[in-house]
This record gives structure tokens, C-alpha cells and sequence, in this order.
């Protein structure tokens, strides 16, 4: 097989969630294609290796990943910002399933819980109850008291937190998100201080001896030079 | 790059790429000697758009960042970590320490905190002061013109303060604070805790037309593709290959021994090279180790011969010993009058724009060495983790219930960032002989050489200087209305006493010394035993001091290579 032919398969293998859901969602075929190039992050070989072996596995059957697009939904609806499926939560928590093993067995443990909770209590599964009937069950996991420690805490409870973990970290992780939070940096830029409203709001500011002492940006440019004594003269 | 001109034989080899290793090439290649620099790691160029992990956001990453693969995240710039597989190390006793190694042409100075202080002339001289330890054999007056040197050729900021024992340099001014380093600044004052702005090797200015300047991306972790911040490829190997230097790089090439002859001199080493896993030989008329204190300690007791039975150089039995590391302590507190931040990029540097040197007389406290203070907190880039236990702080403010679904967590999210800072010690310990490194017989790697263990247990004059920082670590943040995130660590503790290795400074396993009973190497870092091994790594550190390593490692490094030019005109070799 060619090098080009292998990355395509293990393309399709690998984004086994991705197909998934451009079935339900109709995502196009070229987004996740785009998708897939898109993690181009300077890895090396081994490392390049490692990720593709877990590209190529599914963990999460079919099912488990519409429940979990479910949950996620519920946890973050959409909003004008972007939604789950925009920061592809669901993608982020099959890989980091792969990545971090430990995550695997809660993770399935509580999708059965969940079922077995909506059968019980409703005769339906998750995905298929009621939004109020989705949320009469999450009233009862998605809150703890802070105070305690959270392994101490009933499973589904404990297993609640890790997906809302993932979801919170997946969504402002993601381009979407991080605009939402409204981080501004990882970007070339020039930094002169702390805006003065922001200064003013805390009652700060900067001390006067220092002023004098900090970068002119406007002679960054120039080229650096001393006198005998080490006091900059450019 | 492969170059396996085995019957050549170099004026120097250059064991390891780092700081030391970097410095060597340079003042060597530059002197007009034939170098090979051997690099047991692949090549490594940080303006390489195929390696580069610089300004990209965490959803480049399908784990979002997460430290998975590397131990400070995937786009941290150290290959290896703590642990690699197939290249063990073990532990003697009770003993923990943690080996940190980093793979690749420049090693660990492509993603370190470039913290560049100089050791002041107490640090030469701890035991004249407090009877523990040795003095080295140097003192700050041999160095300073090196730490000169050094500053103007590779570029740190920093302000003149005239603190005895934190000698000024050759500056590029420094950027001005963020807003949770005033709250610091401010915070550490109450408590007569000193506040000076940082020193570090980032370019706030222009140093040369070679090299770019800083563009304030919070990411020298990533190393600098502009080559706006130290590491040794960017500011010491190309720029020595560039001005034609005679250098032959060897990567992928690990170090087993240094060859010697009859006589008992070197005559170069012998590497395994890990793309073909075979072994070949290089000859050389100088062999210089830089490939860590602990790398070159191995390579010399695994370089046994019958001139030298017990290793290469160690007729003292002192090779592995005296390893320590820098202590560290650490406080993360949440401040309340931080919550619903207005956002804008505060990104800087990459690390803190101000610390706090050592500002106190270990005469008058329990414990003899100090520490200085670092400061973290801020805006930063999200990343995995973000957003874990996003409405936890809700205890802080006496509402007992957190998690929950819905967009609430979306205002959550906001109301908390940025809202946390935190605080680091990283102090000095004293070196101790039982505190050591040695070859553990009944291991080898991958590669079939045998690999260290280790022997550490930190004294009492490490665990009071822990407690020390923690008491004023709870003060400052006192001061700043802040709430410590965790319970203050106890004696059971070791009052949060980092373990040995974890704060990866580990040095002193060659160190330097007048009397060749009680060192290794001589004050121009040479082996006692053999006049043409050197050993430039922070291996003949013979004490820490509260600094960090690299900037005494590349001034000694430079003085050595420049003993090492004038041994060459005099014919000494």
C-alpha cells in the first residue's frame, strides 16, 4: 500500500466517530478529511506512530457515541457562539478514551448506568426519553458538594463529572470556545503592559522607578549595545 | 548529516548538544579545531514547520494538548521525559528520583523556563560561609568575564539592582509585569519579600540581524522559530556552522564509552547508532562530555579499562557522587478579586516577568541555603485541562453545591479564568556524597549498555528551607486575599518538598576541585586522571546555589573550550 492509500484508510478507520456523525449530522466527507490533516502538530515518527494506531482503533460503539452526543448537548447546548459538535466534543472523547486507558471503564460503566436508569425509571433508553425525562436523571448526578472529595462520591456522580469534564475541556479547547472564553493570545503580538482600565479597576499601577527601566518597544528594532559598565545605550 | 567517516580522526568530539555542548561546538569550530557533535536524540531545528508546535492552538492536537506523550504537554519541545522506553534507570532503597532526559540536537535548552541567573560570589563559597559542603575552586571573578561574554553573545533581560550575591550583566530591558504579577509584586512587599523583574534569555531587543525578536507569545516551552529565545541549535551550533566551522553532526547516536589507549588516554568514543542499532567509533585527539551530569557520569564508569579499572577518571571512586538537584516547594492559591477578568492578550514571555531573589540571611534562620520565588498565574491559552471542576471555586464563596449542566457553566467558566496564582521556591540543598548516581550492575538497555541508579534522600537543611517557603508562600498569599487550593503540607510531607530530580537540575556528579582525592575534574572542567577528557555539562557544579544552572553552565563551558583552544596551540594534546 502506498504511504498516501494507507493515511486514507487509516483515515476512515480511524475517524470511525467522524463517519459516524456525518451520517447523522450529514458533516461533509471534506470536513473530515480537513479535520484529519488538520492535527499536523510536530510530531515525531514514534509519535506520529502512536497516533495513527489509535486513529485506527473505535472504542465506543455507535450507539455510546449518540448517547454521549446526547449528554454533551445537554451539558453545553448550543449557542450563538458554536456548539458540542462544532469543537467535535464527541471526537475528543473516543480519542482521549484511547489515550488514557483509565478513562475507558468509567466511561462505558456510566453509559450503561445511564440506559439502565431510563429503562427503569421510563421503559425508554437515554436518547430516546424526553428532554425533561433526560434531565429529571441528570438533576440527580450532575451536582456534588465541593467540599468533598470527589472519589469518595457515588459512581455515577464521579462519572458524570469526568464526561463534563471532557465536554468543558473539548468545547474550550476548541476554536469556538476559545473565543467564547475570550483568550486572545498564541499570536504574535507586542506587549506593553496591562491596559490602564484594567490597571485602574484593581487600584494598580506601575511603580515609577521601574517605568524607565522597562522595554522602549518602540526601539526593539535596534540593535542592542552597551557601554563598559553594562548600562544599554541603544 | 550521516557522516561515518570512522578513519578521520577530529580534533575534538563534543559528547551531547545542550547548553554545554552548544557553547563547545562554538568556541571550538570557531577557534578553527574539526569538531564531531555527537547527539544521541534526532536533529532539531525549532524553525522547522514539520516539528514546530509554536503558535498553535490546543484543537491542532487530537488530545487537545494533554501530556499523554509529553510530560509537559504535546507541545512542550523536550523528546523523552522522565521515562523512555527501553533506556531504564532504577533506584537504591526508599530512593525516588526523577531522571529527566531530552533527546534532540539542543536537548533540554529548547523548552527550559530560560531563567538566566548568574551564580554571585557567595555562591563560590558556601563553605567559608556556612562550614557545609566545599568551596569551589574558582571564584566569581574567574567567571564574571565569561557571564559577560555570554550575556551580549546570546541575550538576557534584566535590570541593574547592585545585590552583592545577584550580580548584574549586560541587560536587554525587561517587559513590563502582568496584572496577577502586580498583585504578586504588591503582595510579597507587604511582607518585605524583594520583587526585582526577571532575568531571562528572551530577546526583547535585537541582539543581532541573525536572530528575531521576541513577539510575545507566551511560547518558549515550544521553542522560538524565529530564534527569539535561547537554545543551543538557534544561538550556538548553526551560528558555528554558518561561520564555516568544521562540525560533523552525529544524531541518533548514543555514547557507550570513551575509548582510550595504553597509555590511558582518550582516543575517542564509541556510539551506537540507533537507526541501524550498530556500533561505530570515532577518533578524536580531545573528548568533551556534555551530555548531563548524570549522561556523562555513566559514560565514564560504563568507559572502564585497565588503566582505568573503576572508570574513566574516577580514581577518586567520586564520579556519580554529589548529585543534587535544585529543592522546590510549590502554592496555588485562588483570588477572589479576580473573578470575571476582562479579557485581553496578556500572553509576554514565555515565564514570569518578575521573581523573588533570595532576600533573606541564612545566618539568622534554621536552615543554610536559599531560595528565590517565581510567579505564575494568568490568562493563559487553553489547553487540556481547561475547564475540568469548572465551578469548584463555588466553595470559596460558601455555596456548597458545584457541577450541574446547562449554559450556567458557561458563565462559570468565564467567572473563573484567570482568577487562580501560583508560587514556586527553588532553592538550593547542599551536595551530600551519599547522594548519588551509580551503575547498576544487573541492567542494561535497550542498546545493552548498562544503565544508573540512583541514591537520594534530601537532609534536614532541605526539608526547614521547605517549610520556610511554605510559611511565606501561605503570607504572600494572605496579603494577595487569596485562598491556598490545597491543605498547607506538613512534616509527614516533607512541607511539599518536591523530589529529588523533579525541578531537573540535577548537577555535581564530576565536580571541580583543586585536590584530585576529593574532585573529579579540575577548575577547567578536565578530567584529573586524563588531560584530554573534559566534562562541560553541569556535571562539575560543586554546589547549586539558588539559581538555575544554564547560564553557569554555558560561561564554565566557554572558559573550558577556550583552556581547551590554548592547550591546542601549545601542542598539548
Amino acid at each position: 500500500m502506498k504511504r498516501r492509500d494507507s493515511i486514507k484508510t487509516i483515515a476512515l478507520a480511524s475517524f470511525g466517530a467522524s463517519m459516524f456523525l456525518e451520517s447523522c449530522y450529514g458533516i461533509s466527507r471534506e470536513k473530515i478529511a480537513r479535520s484529519l490533516t488538520r492535527y499536523d502538530y510536530g510530531r515525531t515518527p514514534e509519535e506520529k506512530l502512536y497516533d495513527d494506531k489509535l486513529f485506527a482503533q473505535k472504542f465506543f460503539s455507535d450507539y455510546e457515541l449518540l448517547t454521549l452526543d446526547k449528554l454533551c448537548n445537554l451539558i453545553l447546548p448550543p449557542n450563538e457562539f458554536g456548539s458540542i459538535r462544532d469543537a467535535e466534543v464527541v471526537q475528543l472523547i473516543e480519542f482521549m478514551a484511547k489515550d488514557i486507558p483509565s478513562y475507558k471503564e468509567p466511561l462505558r460503566d456510566g453509559l450503561k448506568w445511564i440506559d439502565n436508569e431510563s429503562n427503569s425509571r421510563f421503559d425508554n433508553s437515554f436518547i430516546d426519553l424526553s428532554e425533561f425525562n433526560q434531565k429529571e436523571i441528570l438533576d440527580e448526578i450532575a451536582y456534588y458538594d465541593p467540599n468533598d472529595n470527589m472519589n469518595d462520591l457515588p459512581q455515577p456522580i464521579q462519572w458524570f463529572n469526568l464526561v463534563r469534564n471532557l465536554t468543558m475541556t473539548g468545547y474550550f479547547t476548541s476554536e469556538v470556545g476559545i473565543k467564547e472564553l475570550g483568550y486572545k493570545g498564541n499570536f504574535p503580538n507586542v506587549w506593553d503592559g496591562v491596559p490602564q482600565d484594567v490597571l485602574d479597576q484593581y487600584g494598580l499601577e506601575y511603580d515609577k522607578d521601574w517605568l524607565d527601566k522597562f522595554v522602549d518597544q518602540s526601539k526593539r528594532n535596534i540593535i542592542a549595545e552597551w557601554d563598559d559598565d553594562g548600562n544599554l545605550i541603544t | 548529516m550521516h557522516i561515518k567517516n570512522t578513519a578521520k580522526e577530529y580534533d575534538v568530539i563534543i559528547v551531547g548538544s545542550g547548553a554545554g555542548g552548544g557553547m563547545a561546538t562554538k568556541i571550538l569550530s570557531e577557534a578553527g579545531l574539526s569538531v564531531a557533535v555527537v547527539e544521541a536524540g534526532p536533529f532539531f531545528d525549532p524553525a522547522d514547520p514539520k516539528s514546530m508546535t509554536q503558535l498553535k492552538p490546543a484543537f491542532h492536537s487530537p488530545r487537545r494538548g494533554a501530556s499523554t506523550t509529553r510530560h509537559f504537554g504535546d507541545y512542550d519541545q523536550a523528546y523523552g521525559g522522565w521515562d523512555i522506553d527501553g533506556e531504564p534507570y532504577g533506584q537504591i532503597g526508599s530512593t525516588d528520583f526523577k531522571w529527566f532526559r531530552s533527546r534532540m540536537l539542543g536537548g533540554r535548552t529548547n523548552h527550559w523556563g530560560r531563567i538566566s541567573l548568574r551564580f554571585g560570589p557567595n555562591d563560590f563559597k558556601r563553605k567559608s560561609i556556612d562550614g557545609l559542603g566545599e568551596n569551589w575552586p574558582i571564584s566569581y571573578d574567574d567567571i564574571k568575564p565569561y557571564y559577560d561574554k555570554v550575556d551580549k553573545l546570546i541575550g538576557v533581560f534584566g535590570t541593574k539592582e547592585n545585590i552583592y550575591n545577584e550580580p548584574d550583566g549586560f541587560f536587554l530591558p525587561p517587559p513590563k509585569p502582568r496584572l496577577h504579577e502586580l498583585f504578586y509584586i504588591r503582595a510579597a512587599r507587604k511582607s518585605n519579600v524583594k520583587v526585582i523583574p526577571s532575568r531571562l534569555s528572551v530577546l526583547t531587543k535585537r541582539i543581532n540581524n541573525e536572530r528575531g525578536i521576541c513577539f510575545y507569545c507566551a511560547g518558549c516551552a515550544k521553542s522560538c522559530n524565529v530564534y527569539g529565545d535561547f537554545s543551543s541549535g538557534s544561538c550556538l551550533i548553526f551560528p558555528a556552522q554558518k561561520s564555516g566551522g568544521q562540525i560533523d553532526l552525529y544524531v541518533n547516536s548514543m555514547v557507550r564509552t570513551v575509548t582510550t589507549n595504553n597509555e590511558g588516554k582518550a582516543t575517542g568514543v564509541s556510539f551506537i547508532d540507533k537507526d541501524e542499532n550498530k556500533e561505530y567509533k570515532l577518533k578524536a585527539k580531545v573528548v568533551v562530555l556534555a551530555a548531563s551530569a548524570c549522561s556523562s557520569a555513566r559514560i565514564l564508569l560504563n568507559s572502564k579499562s585497565k588503566q582505568h579499572p573503576n572508570g574513566l577518571g574516577n580514581s577518586s571512586d567520586l564520579i556519580g557522587k554529589y548529585l543534587h538537584d535544585s529543592t522546590g516547594g510549590d502554592m496555588m492559591a485562588f483570588i477572589p478579586e479576580l473573578i470575571d477578568r476582562k479579557t485581553y492578550n496578556e500572553d509576554g514571555v514565555g515565564g514570569m516577568h518578575v521573581y523573588s531573589p533570595w532576600w533573606l540571611d541564612n545566618k539568622k534562620l534554621d536552615f543554610p541555603r536559599g531560595y528565590h520565588i517565581e510567579v505564575w498565574g494568568g490568562m493563559g491559552a487553553p489547553t487540556y485541562g481547561t475547564g475540568f471542576n469548572v465551578n469548584s471555586f463555588n466553595k470559596f464563596f460558601g455555596i456548597n453545591k458545584a457541577g450541574g449542566y446547562g449554559n450556567v457553566l458557561r458563565s462559570d467558566m468565564k467567572k473563573y479564568y484567570g482568577s487562580t496564582i501560583g508560587v514556586s521556591g527553588r532553592g538550593e540543598s547542599v551536595a551530600q556524597k551519599s547522594n548519588y548516581c551509580e551503575i547498576d550492575p544487573n541492567t542494561v538497555d535497550k542498546y545493552g549498555v548498562p544503565t544508573l541508579r540512583f541514591n537520594y534522600q534530601w537532609t534536614d537543611n532541605e526539608i526547614k528551607q521547605a517549610k520556610h517557603m511554605q510559611d511565606t508562600f501561605e503570607e504572600i498569599i494572605h496579603n494577595m486575599g487569596g485562598i491556598p487550593l490545597w491543605n498547607k503540607p506538613g512534616k509527614d510531607a516533607n512541607y511539599g518538598l518536591n523530589k529529588p530530580g523533579w525541578i531537573i537540575h540535577e548537577v555535581g556528579t564530576t565536580r571541580m576541585g583543586n585536590n584530585p582525592k576529593t574532585s573529579v575534574t579540575n577548575q577547567f572542567e578536565r578530567l584529573h586522571d586524563v588531560n584530554n577528557v573534559f566534562v562541560v555539562d553541569a556535571g562539575p557544579f560543586v554546589s547549586q546555589a539558588d539559581k538555575n544552572p544554564t547560564w553557569t553552565i554555558l560561561a564554565l563551558a566557554m572558559r573550558s573550550s577556550e583552556h581547551i583552544v590554548n592547550e591546542f596551540k601549545k601542542q598539548n594534546f
